[in-house]
């Protein structure tokens, strides 16, 4: 049978606030154990929510770069679950009218544009971290994170591929980054996916049984957690079985999800409205600023690449795919605009090249975008040739300075110099004249091996076009 | 007259005087407590309320006391005060030293008062006689084979007894209003939001209130000025301006429209509390103010109500209490499960468990829509109600309890004592300010005149307690000792 | 609508309580009055009505992103029940 899969995202996205959502305790990661749970995350007898502004302002923030409708009164539910790193014994969070109701984004999987649905993003308090492996007897939990502000958003169940849902799942991250409302950091758990996956046969138009699987923390593990759960739907159907509706972690060292001990079985969440909070209601007047302090979204970002700089739909898409490329490669820009296509391909080519080499992030690039922007200048006024740049690049990525440092320590500008140029051709058919006879037997292909020979003698700092076009007249 | 029968306005009086000091009146207090058998305290405080007194003495040598310095208190050990055990009756937190003080226990520290120490109470204030304390009942001073009340029945008890000057109270279905009637002294629930809620241990929390529990409504106005106020740490705290609530005490009420619920005398009302509760009534007419009768219909639904919403709330609230980060743990947890099961099960009494059992499955899958939906949806026709009643008068009276104090012991089954919380529901479920003034006696036991104002009327329902005060000395009445 | 012992003691299992059998027993009839008792809303007619929350028609203030709290850790664990390298501990969890 022919399959077809379904896959709908939860993201839970933590909110770049100072403090925490419902205290005024910092959100800072990495501190002591519990030194940043005050009484309100610890759940303290007593003890009282006061909802904080920015995660407020953060959520309206996404909803309007997603084009969702915004609830302008929403309200505050209980979650009730009893875990140890849940202090109060629930989770304040909002189900019945969330602050961000429909939305769409586009993805584009292999050059094909797809919109994916976003059903809601709320508000809601993260839980503190348990660790497991500290005793040996007990399970140790860390209430620093308790209370940070999330936004859980969650899409539609319109992905139809692994490929399709991590596509979704980094322009989400990047929308993010863009708007500037998380950190995106995946490794300290700022952004965290579960995967909502099922299969049906194609043509069906009715949902398989999802299974929803949890704990994954990068976008390599979303992909193969999501396929390897496809498979095993597939195993169980074809054999006549039927898959449980049931949470699935993701074991990323084993490679292999496993049921979570029925967590869900005995789970009826009790939601109702928390009565410590009363309902929030959002101002035309404060989405209007919100609004209007919007940055560039990718989006429009992407398109005015194509429209302003003349890049191509792949280029602009790629150079738009995250905020940090973007910003970098819009700084080696200045003053540098008619370039934009070099700089395009420099950012796109020899840069990614060597941070994925030396696993770098583009905000830890050894060369600066205004470093690249000069290298680029270089080339394109003829000082040296695209060929030398990478020499230079190298050398720039090595330390050995600026672009134009290196090419006058190393004397690599380019030979503009007509006679110089000539005299070396000159002495180039001179010293082959075997080749010169094949060249005038037809074989146009030797060409080739006089300009090849010629930059050996110029080092390579031959203008190409000017050795091209002396070389033929000389040969003919 | 001794210590122990003067009110605030006369403590402070005579402070300023040096007719005694505050050393003096504390150590007064602190001997009557040490004497008394009606086990109206979980804890004192002595050696703190001393230190208190001192400094009280001090700031009023310097001059710079103010009406409540020096006065001594029970508060009630719903509160966290920091560095003393806060216990809410229960043996779940019967270790807890709170870390940090109560919004309203930094109000009254503010106002240099003495804390005699934290006053028993129904576990998690969830009773109507105070028979569901960990610590044990507490006595009626005026009969001590009779409850105090509940779930303030250890305030109530510690102010009508001669225990203590006032005392606080909370009150989310009649907590404040019922034990003050039942022992014959003067209880405030304000409007909900008034006072802050914050290290107010929560039982309901968008029905719970705290109030005064005094001996005079003049006591209750100078207590209120120092307890009420918008608190940034409480969502639900109203941003209002506090009045003084002393000023209007002296205003006249011949202007006042009194308005009866039908619903309130009806079936169930002891005849003899009924009979009281209509004198007072007329003592008001005597002053000039009129009488209508008017109808709260959907009151009678206030018991089913109230019996949902409170439990759907406090199952969650009390949430939090699973051993893990302060509070009660079970000995020697073989697992997390057995952690949750043993600790909560050992940690809660029978009347809690039972509460937070009716909440949960209100609140489950299937059953939120016909419960937990439905009641608040009663709620607001409750309210509304009220809403129309406001439009034609001042005041609404009635009784507080349908009978005067019961023998400890004497009602067995949750449903006959809920039943007893009849004409106090209505208010919280309102977030309407409420209050019982003792307006005469029946057997030798008190019975209270309860008055249900508008929202933010406090002012006005302490002008006309205080009035009914100048008439009657059913307040200044104290019982035997010995 | 009448609870039974069974569904009695799956409610307190969500609720983390146990019941001893007598326990149980004397609950599940408890249960029943009070559930009884609200019974009495059904004969109310509610359509339309909307369910209210809270006493008060006020909407959530919000409170400005700035960090007040400082550590008080050492104080709030002297208060734990059990505690280990700063953590609160707990027997075991096998997620």
């Amino acid at each position: 049978m022919e399959w077809e899969t379904v896959i709908g995202l939860e993201i839970h996205a933590q909110l770049s606030t100072k403090s925490k959502i419902f205290s005024s305790a910092s959100t800072l990661f990495g501190q002591a154990p519990n030194s940043q749970a005050c009484a309100v995350d610890l759940g303290l007898p007593g003890v009282l929510p006061v909802l904080n502004v920015e995660a407020v302002n953060k959520a309206i923030k996404f909803g309007l770069a997603v084009g969702a409708h915004i609830n302008q009164r929403n309200i505050f539910d209980r979650k009730n679950y009893f875990y140890p790193d849940l202090p109060k014994g629930y989770q304040i969070s909002q189900m019945d009218i969330p602050i961000v109701g429909e939305g769409e984004i586009e993805i584009t999987v292999d050059g094909e544009v797809k919109i994916v649905g976003i059903t809601r993003a709320h508000l809601e308090e993260d839980a503190g971290k348990s660790v497991h492996d500290m005793f040996n007897e007990y399970t140790a939990v860390d209430l620093n994170r308790a209370g940070t502000p999330l936004l859980e958003i969650v899409s539609e169940p319109d992905m139809r591929s692994a490929k399709e849902a991590v596509t979704y799942a980094k322009k989400i991250h990047s929308l993010l980054q863009y708007i500037g409302i998380c950190d995106g950091n995946m490794q300290e758990g700022s952004f965290r996916c579960d995967a909502n996956v099922s299969i049906r046969p194609i043509g069906q138009e009715e949902l398989g049984t999802r299974a929803e699987l949890k704990n994954i923390n990068s976008f390599k593990f979303l992909e193969r957690a999501i396929n390897l759960e496809v498979e095993r739907q597939q195993d169980i159907l074809e054999e006549g079985g039927s898959v449980a509706q049931e949470t699935r972690l993701y074991d990323a060292v084993k490679h292999e999800t496993r049921s979570m001990r029925s967590k869900e079985e005995a789970n009826d969440y009790r939601y109702f409205p928390d009565p410590d909070l009363l309902p929030v209601e959002i101002s035309n007047e404060l989405m209007a600023s919100i609004k209007a302090s919007l940055p560039e979204l990718p989006v429009e970002k992407k398109a005015r690449f194509i429209a302003q700089l003349g890049l191509n739909e792949y280029d602009a898409d790629v150079l738009t795919s995250q905020k940090s490329l973007a910003d970098y490669f819009e700084a080696t820009l200045e003053d540098n605009e008619k370039n934009a296509k070099l700089c395009a391909n420099w950012v796109m080519g020899e840069l990614s090249a060597l941070l994925n080499k030396n696993q770098l992030e583009i905000d830890q690039s050894l060369v600066s975008p205004q470093a690249l922007s000069l290298l680029v200048t270089r080339i394109g006024d003829d000082t040296i040739s695209g060929k030398i740049a990478k020499d230079v690049f190298k050398a720039m990525w090595e330390g050995e300075g600026s672009a134009d440092e290196i090419i006058k320590s190393k004397g690599l500008k380019q030979m503009t110099d007509t006679g110089e140029i000539e005299a070396i051709v000159d002495d180039t058919i001179a010293n082959n004249t075997a080749q010169v006879e094949q060249f005038k037997s037809g074989n146009e292909k030797i060409l080739g091996f006089f300009v090849g020979q010629a930059m050996k003698a110029t080092q390579g700092k031959a203008n190409p076009k000017l050795l091209n076009e002396l070389l033929r007249k000389k040969l003919s | 007259m001794s210590i122990h029968t003067k009110t605030i306005a006369q403590l402070a009086q005579g402070l300023k005087n040096k007719e005694f000091s505050s050393v003096e009146i504390t150590q007064h207090y602190l001997d009557r407590i040490n004497k008394s058998d009606l086990n109206a305290f979980i804890t004192v405080t002595d050696e703190l309320a001393m230190q208190q007194a001192q400094a009280s003495d001090d700031k009023i040598a310097s001059g710079n006391g103010g009406i409540l310095t020096g006065i001594p208190y029970a508060h009630k050990d719903i509160f966290c005060t920091q560095g003393v055990k806060t216990s809410v009756g229960s043996k779940m937190l019967d270790n807890f030293i709170s870390p940090y003080d109560a919004t309203v226990s930094h109000h009254l520290n503010q106002a240099d008062l003495v804390m005699l120490g934290k006053s028993n109470m129904d576990e998690f204030a969830m009773g109507s006689s105070n028979e569901n304390s960990f610590y044990g009942d507490v006595k009626n001073p005026w009969n001590k084979n009779k409850i105090p009340g509940g779930s303030s029945g250890g305030s109530a008890a510690a102010v009508a007894g001669g225990l203590s000057c006032f005392a606080t109270g909370t009150d989310t279905g009649g907590s404040i209003r019922q034990p003050a009637s039942l022992c014959g002294i003067t209880g405030l629930k304000p409007t909900y939001g008034r006072v802050s809620r914050y290290g107010m241990i929560a039982y309901a929390s968008s029905l719970d209130q705290a109030g005064p529990m005094t001996k005079t409504a003049e006591d209750a106005a100078i207590v209120l000025n120092a307890m009420a106020g918008f608190d940034e740490k409480d969502s639900t705290s109203a941003q209002q301006d506090v009045p003084d609530y002393t000023a209007n005490l002296n205003d006249s009420i011949k202007d006042l429209t009194i308005g009866l619920p039908k619903e309130f005398f009806s079936e169930g009302l002891d005849d003899a509390v009924a009979t009281e509760v209509m004198n007072a009534v007329k003592e008001f007419e005597a002053m000039g103010a009129t009488v209508k009768e008017i109808s709260l219909p959907n009151s009678a639904y206030a018991i089913p109500t109230y019996y949902i919403v409170a439990p759907c709330e406090c199952s969650s609230n009390l949430s939090r209490l699973d051993g893990v980060r302060y509070g009660y743990r079970c000995d020697d947890p073989k697992d997390l499960e057995d952690l949750y099961l043993r600790s909560r099960s050992e940690g809660f009494g029978a009347e809690v468990k039972r509460r937070i059992m009716i909440g949960a499955y209100a609140l489950s899958a299937g059953y939120y829509d016909a419960y937990y939906l439905k009641a608040q949806k009663t709620r607001h026709l409750i309210s509304e109600d009220f809403k129309k009643a406001f439009a034609d008068v001042d005041v609404i009276m009635g009784p507080v309890s349908p009978t005067t104090a019961f023998d400890l012991g004497s009602v067995k089954d949750s449903v006959s004592m809920y039943l007893a919380d009849i004409y106090t529901l209505s208010a919280n479920l309102a977030g309407l300010p409420g209050m019982s003034i003792p307006a005469g006696f029946s057997n030798k036991l008190p019975v209270g005149l309860q008055l249900i104002g508008n929202y933010w009327s406090e002012s006005k329902l302490l002008n006309i307690a205080h009035q009914f005060q100048k008439q009657t000395d059913w307040h200044a009445k104290i019982p035997e000792e010995g | 609508m009448s609870l039974s012992e069974q569904q009695v003691s799956q409610i307190a299992y969500l609720a983390r309580l146990s019941l001893s059998d007598s326990e149980l027993k004397d609950n599940t009839k408890d249960l029943n009055a009070i559930l009884g008792l609200a019974e009495q809303l059904g004969a109310i007619e509610t359509d339309g009505i909307e369910p209210m929350a809270h006493p008060l028609h006020m909407t959530q203030r919000l409170r400005a992103d700035v960090v007040t709290e400082v550590d008080q850790s050492e104080l709030f664990q002297s208060i734990a029940p059990n505690v280990g390298n700063h953590h609160y501990l707990v027997p075991t969890v096998i997620e």
